[in-house]
């Protein structure tokens, strides 16, 4: 039997999957002949942008290499543009001459660039960006020559401009509309991309009117409307496509924009079909990938004889190839009087994320920065699946949906069983079921020996335990981790863990990459992580005093009225007549009502205006006190008794010791606050057994002590070891107190952390191994030459100064009637 | 004479107020606290807690929240209702932003003291 002949012109991705689709399906029902302009092969077209910037080769991006076309019995005829359609005689021909007879025709001309014809634009160096010439063409120039223009803020004209600069170019980049891409980003995301094209240093001028390319035999310059010139050695023109249908129009097809195509792909013609960017469907021409492959379906299927449903045109979606930018774009994102809208933004990390609503249906989706979830929001969009029940949380992506925050399992339960758990490990749903239900596991441990889930960074640790929880219903008793609070599963250790592991260095990359739940966490999140972070990365955390409560954002104690008491700082309880007095000018000066010695042996003074703070510590300051700290997570004092100085019973120099280990301590943050006390004799003076540390001085030294409380719970101290001299005594202090700023949860005083971890253990650390006690110290001190500065002579010299200033003060003014 | 001014009155700048941040304006009948949300939207309620009077413009600022600094409640700075097991509510003024300076609506036109 005679085979149908199938004749394609063009051999571009369109034409590319058409013939994959039909072949898969009848590999033997036509002889098929392909035209193909170019030189070349079909290769990925869209991954020209990679190839100018030398991530790939052109080797890379060949989709269908010679070999393909020869083991399909497929004659491509290479560099042979056809130059005629003859409808009557149903033949083409190429440029060659040759005439080839067909049955079915399929034109896939694909589209040309436009060109605008500015004054200029016919110079030896404006070159265009389709191709693999054109690529060709700009890496030569980039070798020899220096300035690149690049006029359109498209997709293309920015790949392009990614990729010439990538090549060592200086590129400008002109765009006649306000911000980048207006076409598919809204104003803020485009301006993000702004933002980052300027960071890797390309220039970008917006509301660019190119007048004229100028040069003389070759392109030299480019003049702008308003006169501006800018040097030019080669110029892009990216401003967009227009559909080839000059083969079409002069066999006469229907065209209008494009060649017009009914939904099974058919011209006006019945034996001659139209595919990829030279169609026109619905009054719709497409320049993107997507839709090409799924008309090229349509047609590949009915082809093979097993019509598929019609094409009904595309929803679009557009991601930039611009490596280290990362940007999604689909639908509808204008605003209108029926549309929602669900915004996401970090500033700092440069995220953002739109999702446009109307009838509880997403119609669009901008996101620049983090683009993971663009194709479970095109789903969403696609599918017009409604939105209502999952609105709350869907900008946080898949893993939130359904998440109630009272029942994480049913947002397991919704997950596909090919939902990806692990990313490390690439450990998908049904994998884990698959364990623990073949195997018998229950604990989360069981499942990271048997899958490698959550072995390796450990952020899927939550998943796991709900898949635990979704397979073995009650059977399954949970470590029950007590989350840090409501915006994460994760307890405090995890988190730790994590900034570590994952070398979190902000607020926002934490919350981030640990998938917080609220877009800027909570009262009782943001000051655990503010302290872990600065714990973690001392010197280089930039402490965020918009994450502290108020006490230590202005370094004073609120009072019930509003208003805040000010400690100065007394070395080891002990003050001069100098001092005195100044605390006494400053409370009458500033009209202080209270004036109150405390328990930790230094004066406070209460009911100090908020205004006020700052000049009440510059005279502080200029009496030499600085803060006490009376209000942080952190070394509060260091209660002494007066040791050998007077006592007839005093063992050792216990006034010089507590200064010396106040001397050393202040400043450092801790997870809650620290106590400590150095009592001259075991008669025991200064409490030291009821301090967090606290040390009691005897003949033959010091006994050092760890883990007391005399608050909301009363506790003896536990005694760490006793040791010879001084210099030891503020070793292990030091130790000590490292140990629990780098185990302590926040806001768990030394007594429960050491109940949590077992003295012992504390014990072993510090005492039995002196190796880790050192380096502990070490880490310690390193932290301290970041942490000793006095913030209050910071603020008097105009930190944070707004904080100090009422905004406005219309107290004096009334209200008229 | 009295000297008319509009109820709409420019207390500041965008940036004069830390994102995630707060700062007071004290009124002529009660003081009013201004925040700036990581987002930027600007609110203004009564800076004053409805549990203890606690200042709320000394609260830590999260989401369209405040958490005050006395007691852990937190108010929505968007309605003014205490967010929570807790009840009550907070007095809101109608604040905007134009071209960066932050209008306030005290409901009351003011006038200079005789």
């Amino acid at each position: 039997m005679m085979r149908k002949k199938l004749v394609i012109i063009g051999n571009g991705m369109a034409p590319g999957r058409v013939l994959e689709t039909l072949l898969e399906k009848q590999p033997d029902a036509y002889d098929i002949t392909v035209f193909n302009a170019e030189s070349r092969v079909n290769y990925n077209r869209i991954m020209l942008s990679p190839v100018l910037s030398g991530e790939k080769a052109f080797a890379d991006i060949i989709i269908h290499d010679e070999a393909w076309y020869e083991s399909h019995g497929i004659q491509l005829h290479r560099g042979a543009p056809v130059t005629q359609i003859d409808r009557e005689r149903k033949s083409v021909t190429a440029q060659s001459g040759v005439v080839t007879l067909y049955d079915h025709l399929i034109i896939a001309t694909g589209s040309n660039p436009v060109v605008i014809p500015l004054p200029g634009h016919d110079l030896p160096g404006v070159l265009t960006y389709r191709d693999l010439d054109d690529v060709d063409a700009m890496l030569a120039a980039a070798r020899t020559k220096k300035n690149a223009v690049v006029i359109g803020g498209g997709l293309l004209g920015l790949e392009a401009a990614a990729g010439l600069q990538a090549q060592g170019m200086n590129v400008t980049v002109l765009h006649l509309m306000p911000t980048l891409m207006e076409r598919q980003l809204d104003p803020a995301a485009g301006y993000l991309l702004e933002k980052s094209m300027m960071e890797r240093g390309i220039t970008v001028i917006t509301k660019a009117n190119t007048h004229a390319i100028t040069g003389d035999g070759r392109v030299e310059a480019v003049e702008l409307d308003d006169g501006t010139e800018i040097a030019a050695d080669i110029v892009v023109m990216a401003v967009g496509i227009r559909p080839n249908i000059k083969l079409a129009q002069e066999c006469g097809l229907a065209v209008n924009r494009g060649i017009i195509v009914d939904d099974q792909m058919f011209t006006s013609d019945p034996d001659i079909s139209a595919v990829g960017e030279c169609v026109e469907h619905r009054e719709q021409c497409y320049g993107l990938v997507a839709p090409l492959y799924e008309m090229a379906k349509v047609i590949g299927n009915r082809l093979a004889l097993e019509p598929d449903a019609d094409y009904q045109g595309s929803v679009t979606s557009t991601k930039l190839k611009v490596t280290g930018i990362d940007l999604f774009s689909a639908g509808d994102f204008g605003e209108a009087p029926d549309r929602d809208e669900i915004v996401y933004r970090d500033a700092t990390r440069g995220i953002y994320k739109r999702l446009i609503l109307k009838d509880n249906r997403i119609i669009g989706a901008v996101l620049y920065g983090d683009t993971q979830d663009g194709a479970w929001f095109f789903q969403l969009q696609k599918d017009r699946t409604d939105i209502s029940e999952i609105r709350d949380t869907m900008i946080f992506g898949p893993a939130y949906v359904g998440g109630e925050p009272l029942n994480p399992t049913g947002a397991v339960a919704a997950l596909p069983l090919d939902a990806e758990i692990c990313g490390c490990n690439g450990i998908c749903k049904s994998t884990i079921v698959n364990a623990i239900t073949g195997k018998g596991l229950t604990s989360v441990d069981d499942v990271r020996s048997h899958t490698k889930a959550s072995a390796s960074c450990g952020s899927c640790t939550g998943l796991v335990e709900q898949l635990l929880a979704l397979t073995l219903g009650d059977a399954f008793q949970a470590d029950a981790v007590q989350p840090l609070c409501a915006c994460t599963d994760l307890g405090h250790d995890d988190v730790r863990r994590l900034i570590i592991a994952k070398e979190l260095k902000t607020i926002p990359q934490v919350m981030q990459d640990l998938e917080w739940k609220t877009s800027c966490g909570c009262a009782k999140c943001r000051p655990a992580l503010n302290y872990y972070l600065i714990a973690t990365w001392p010197g280089i955390y930039k402490d965020d005093s918009q994450s502290r409560f108020i006490n230590e954002r202005v370094h004073a104690n609120i009072q019930k009225d509003g208003t805040y008491s000010v400690v100065p700082r007394m070395w080891g309880g002990m003050t001069t007549p100098d001092e005195l007095r100044a605390i006494a000018d400053v409370a009458d000066k500033f009209r202080i009502p209270t004036v109150k010695v405390t328990g930790g042996q230094r004066i406070d003074l209460l009911g100090v205006k908020k205004d006020d703070l700052p000049s009440v510590w510059a005279d502080l300051n200029a009496a030499g006190m600085v803060s006490g700290h009376a209000y942080a997570k952190g070394l509060r004092t260091v209660k002494t008794c007066v040791g050998t100085d007077w006592c007839r019973f005093g063992t050792q120099d216990s006034t010089g010791l507590g200064i010396k280990i106040e001397k050393m301590m202040w400043g450092a943050w801790t997870p809650h606050k620290v106590k400590m006390a150095v009592s001259g004799c075991p008669r025991n003076c200064a409490e030291a057994t009821c301090k967090d540390f606290g040390v009691i001085c005897v003949d033959s030294g010091y006994e050092l002590h760890f883990a007391g409380a005399a608050g909301m719970h009363i506790k003896g101290t536990e005694v760490l070891c006793t040791v010879a001299s001084e210099d030891e005594a503020l070793e292990y202090c030091g130790a000590t107190v490292q140990l629990y700023r780098e185990q302590g949860r926040y806001l768990e005083r030394i007594y429960k952390w050491a109940d949590r971890v077992g003295v012992d253990t504390v014990r072993d650390q510090i005492v039995n191994d002196p190796a880790r006690r050192n380096l502990l110290f070490r880490r310690f001190l390193y932290s301290q030459q970041f942490a000793q500065v006095d913030p209050w002579a910071e603020r008097v010299a105009g930190k944070d100064w707004r904080e100090f200033t009422p905004m406005a003060n219309f107290s004096m003014l009334e209200a008229a009637q | 004479m009295n000297t008319q001014t509009e109820k709409w009155i420019v207390v500041g700048h965008l940036n004069d107020i830390a994102r995630r941040g707060s700062r007071c304006i004290k009124g002529p009948r009660f003081n009013i606290a201004l925040f700036r949300t990581a987002d930027d939207q600007i609110y203004a309620i009564e800076d004053k807690c409805p549990h203890k009077q606690g200042p709320l413009s000394q609260g830590i600022v999260h989401d369209g929240a405040v958490t005050c600094p006395l007691h852990n409640w937190v108010i929505n700075l968007r309605t003014g209702q205490v967010v929570g097991e807790d009840e009550g509510q907070v007095r809101t003024l109608p604040v905007k932003l134009e071209n960066g300076l932050i209008l306030l609506n005290m409901g009351i036109s003011l006038v200079r003291a005789a």
